[in-house]
């Protein structure tokens, strides 16, 4: 491995992004470009685990764990838009693999290297403010993984206060759960709508006009329940506003709205 | 108890639209967590105190039958009586036992989760004998035949107005004209018709927030000093614990003190706290005549050495509770158990079986908030997927779920398959979502009962990117320059 002034970087874009949302993955291609590293996106990648893991399924979840180690080991870093799935990979899959001499240093390894994308560029990239322009005002929402399993707060606050034209307000519960929690949200959507009217509501009292946040699940949630509720609050991914990209349509917003 | 844990899913339908409940647990947002915030703010080496706490249990668990036999010694040395028992049928008898050689009519008690855990109440009605819950809000549940909704707050469910209501119903004597509204009528009223049990009383008995080794004491933390009352009043104090009660030193005792309300109530130390070791002696003023200590197992010796086995560092605080945004939507008796919360989440399964409490585990996002406020440094999380993990070995989760799962994973370990469904996917749900995003889809009723889903956004990123764009509207727009 080469660990001269080009980092070689594996993008782990995530199942989500890669469906739902790929403005975020060549978001992040930018950023990381722009940061110096050389970028590479494998195309054998398919999804960390996660549901598998948090499902009690075990057998899978290792499966699928060995899969990703495997396509994503020559790199120098791992890098994962999203403190869920990078959480995942960077907490979880030492324990899968607690119990298992071949593995057990493969997955350290894994996890020592690999990086959610915005704290990987501040904490390791050390990277200077750029030169992204965003006309609004914008509230943040720690994703749960990323705040309670990275320790991913002050980071996208630093480049976030560095967009020019952008205002950053705080909303009181911003390290609150929105209730996506996965299957969760699909298993109990009675208790996951009544948390995320209560994130909703504490991003309303914040007076942003966006809200931003580093994980997909929890801005799909967010999004879909503001859309739904008739509230005019865009979401996006913080690396969507530091790429400069907010010309494309905000999550569940249609292209002919641009 | 009965658990209505298997009805959790209603339950907790039911809970989101109680109206008073909503209201009560509203009020615990701003209340509990603020001012623990504040209390662990105020005092610098808190993380450092909980680590300690953690050490000293976690010690403790690792060395349980060499204090427990030292435990034991100092009790019998100070002139108190141990009683061991397996199961809560057990602890029920030998209750019932001490009470009836002593030819007890009235038992007063103070709040005991253990008690709880063992139904003691319903157990001595039955035998003839008058159980009297002291604690202001355990009394207000005895009154209305509830199980307690929060460890450290047993009547947080309910309004002011609804403990008149019941104050009115249950005491014959109350004045239909006297106001009620204020707290502090509540407060005098019930204070009036618990003075008289405790003088009456028989047998006192109470929990144990803590039992020390080096001394044979038991604390008892109270806001209400009902515990006091309640251990040096009648003749005979029993003291009901679980084994994993146990401390070291009265040392250890003061650091685990220190956490405790901290975390609790955002307190810095309970208004009562206090020390009671064996029966009164020769130049005590007060005191009991006897003093017994039953000792509980039920379940607890299957936990350690057991992937739970940290859950018994858990002091009842309810700090995880107070944080966590389940329980703030629920409200505890959605669980259907004793416990509630992420604790009970986890505890539960352990005593009444992981195929009655096998929703519980569930519910919860796993977002970590509970395990970063716990004083003990219990890692929640991690033992809720422990759970899931063995409901999904045992086949308890449903088949369809199972099914489901085993198919996507299936496809997530084979990247060429992977990559043509979700190409597939997108074409088709593409040609029907033109407006961004679906009010409703069929298969995804789940989502989209409660929200819109937004709708894909041209080709994935792993063919845009590789392939170029295909008149899709991020790769598009990249292509225009529109984006740089």
């Amino acid at each position: 491995m080469s660990h001269d002034a080009s980092p070689r970087v594996g993008l782990f874009a995530t199942c989500l992004v890669d469906l739902m949302r790929p403005a975020v993955g060549f978001a992040s291609v930018k950023l990381l470009e722009d940061a110096g590293c050389v970028v590479e996106v494998p195309m054998a990648q398919t999804c960390c685990g996660q549901p598998a893991f948090n499902s009690g399924d075990t057998e899978d979840s290792q499966d699928i764990a060995r899969q990703v180690i495997t396509t994503f080991e020559t790199y120098d870093y791992v890098i994962v838009p999203s403190g869920s799935c990078g959480g995942m990979i960077k907490c979880h899959y030492p324990e899968l693999f607690e119990d298992d001499q071949d593995w057990a240093p493969r997955a350290k390894a894994m996890a020592d290297k690999t990086y959610e994308l915005i704290s990987f560029l501040i904490d390791i990239l050390n990277v200077s403010p750029n030169a992204a322009q965003f006309d609004g005002t914008v509230t943040y929402h720690d994703s749960c993984s990323g705040l309670r399993e990275l320790e991913i707060k002050d980071q996208p606050r630093k480049l976030l206060n560095n967009v020019s034209g952008l205002t950053l307000v705080e909303g009181k519960e911003a390290e609150t759960c929105c209730g996506f929690g996965g299957l969760f949200c699909v298993k109990y959507p009675d208790i996951s709508e009544k948390m995320v009217d209560a994130k909703v509501d504490d991003i309303v009292a914040s007076g942003a006009d966006t809200v931003v946040a580093g994980d997909l699940g929890c801005l799909m949630n967010i999004s879909g329940r503001m859309q739904r509720r008739g509230i005019d609050i865009k979401a996006r991914h913080t690396a969507e506003i530091l790429a400069d990209m907010a010309d494309i349509p905000a999550i569940g917003e249609p292209v002919d709205e641009v | 108890m009965q658990s209505t844990s298997p009805n959790f899913k209603q339950n907790a339908k039911d809970a989101l639209k109680d109206d008073p409940l909503q209201a009560a647990l509203g009020k615990l947002t701003n209340g509990f967590p603020i001012r623990r915030l504040e209390a662990a703010a105020r005092l610098p080496e808190f993380e450092d105190l909980r680590d300690a706490a953690r050490d000293i249990k976690t010690h403790v668990l690792e060395n349980l039958d060499l204090y427990l036999e030292a435990y034991e010694e100092k009790v019998i040395e100070s002139g108190g009586h141990v009683h061991w028992c397996q199961t809560a049928q057990d602890a029920r008898e030998t209750i019932l036992k001490i009470c009836k050689d002593a030819n007890a009519k009235t038992v007063t008690k103070s709040k005991s989760m253990i008690s709880e855990e063992i139904a003691v109440n319903a157990f001595l009605e039955e035998n003839g004998i008058e159980p009297v819950e002291t604690d202001l809000g355990e009394y207000i549940i005895q009154l209305r035949d509830e199980p307690p909704s929060h460890i450290i707050a047993p009547a947080i469910h309910l309004s002011k107005e609804q403990v008149a209501d019941t104050f009115r119903e249950a005491h014959d004597d109350l004045d239909q004209d006297r106001s009620l509204e204020e707290p502090r009528a509540l407060l005098e009223e019930a204070r009036a018709k618990l003075r008289t049990k405790f003088l009456g009383a028989d047998v006192g008995l109470t929990g144990a927030n803590m039992l020390i080794a080096e001394t044979g004491t038991n604390v008892l933390v109270t806001n209400e000093g009902n515990a006091d009352l309640t251990n040096n009043l009648p003749r005979i104090h029993i003291v009901i614990a679980s084994i994993e009660k146990i401390v070291p030193t009265l040392e250890d005792a003061t650091t685990i003190l220190r956490v405790l309300a901290r975390s609790a109530t955002g307190q810095d130390i309970s208004v009562y706290t206090t020390f009671c070791t064996g029966p009164r002696q020769a130049k005590d003023l007060d005191g009991p005549e006897e003093y017994h200590v039953v000792l509980l197992d039920n379940g607890r010796t299957d936990m350690i050495g057991s992937e739970f086995h940290e859950m018994l560092r858990c002091i009842r605080c309810g700090a995880c509770l107070n944080h966590c945004p389940v329980y703030k939507s629920v409200g505890g008796h959605a669980y259907g158990w004793v416990y509630s919360g992420p604790m009970g989440a986890v505890l539960i399964p352990n005593l009444i079986g992981m195929e009655e409490a096998q929703h519980l585990p569930h519910a919860s996002t796993l977002c970590g908030k509970c395990e970063s406020v716990c004083p003990m440094r219990i890692p929640l999380p991690k033992m809720l997927r422990k759970w899931r993990e063995k409901q999904f070995k045992a086949e308890i989760t449903a088949k369809t779920a199972r099914w489901a799962l085993k198919g996507w994973a299936w496809l997530a370990k084979n990247p060429k398959l992977y990559r043509m469904t979700m190409n597939l996917g997108v074409a088709v749900l593409g040609q029907f979502a033109p407006r961004g995003r679906f009010k409703s889809l069929p298969l995804a009723k789940g989502w989209t009962s409660k929200r819109d889903l937004a709708s894909p956004a041209g080709d994935t990123f792993l063919t845009q990117y590789h392939n170029g764009p295909r008149g899709d509207q991020s790769g598009d727009l990249i292509r225009r320059g529109k984006i740089r």
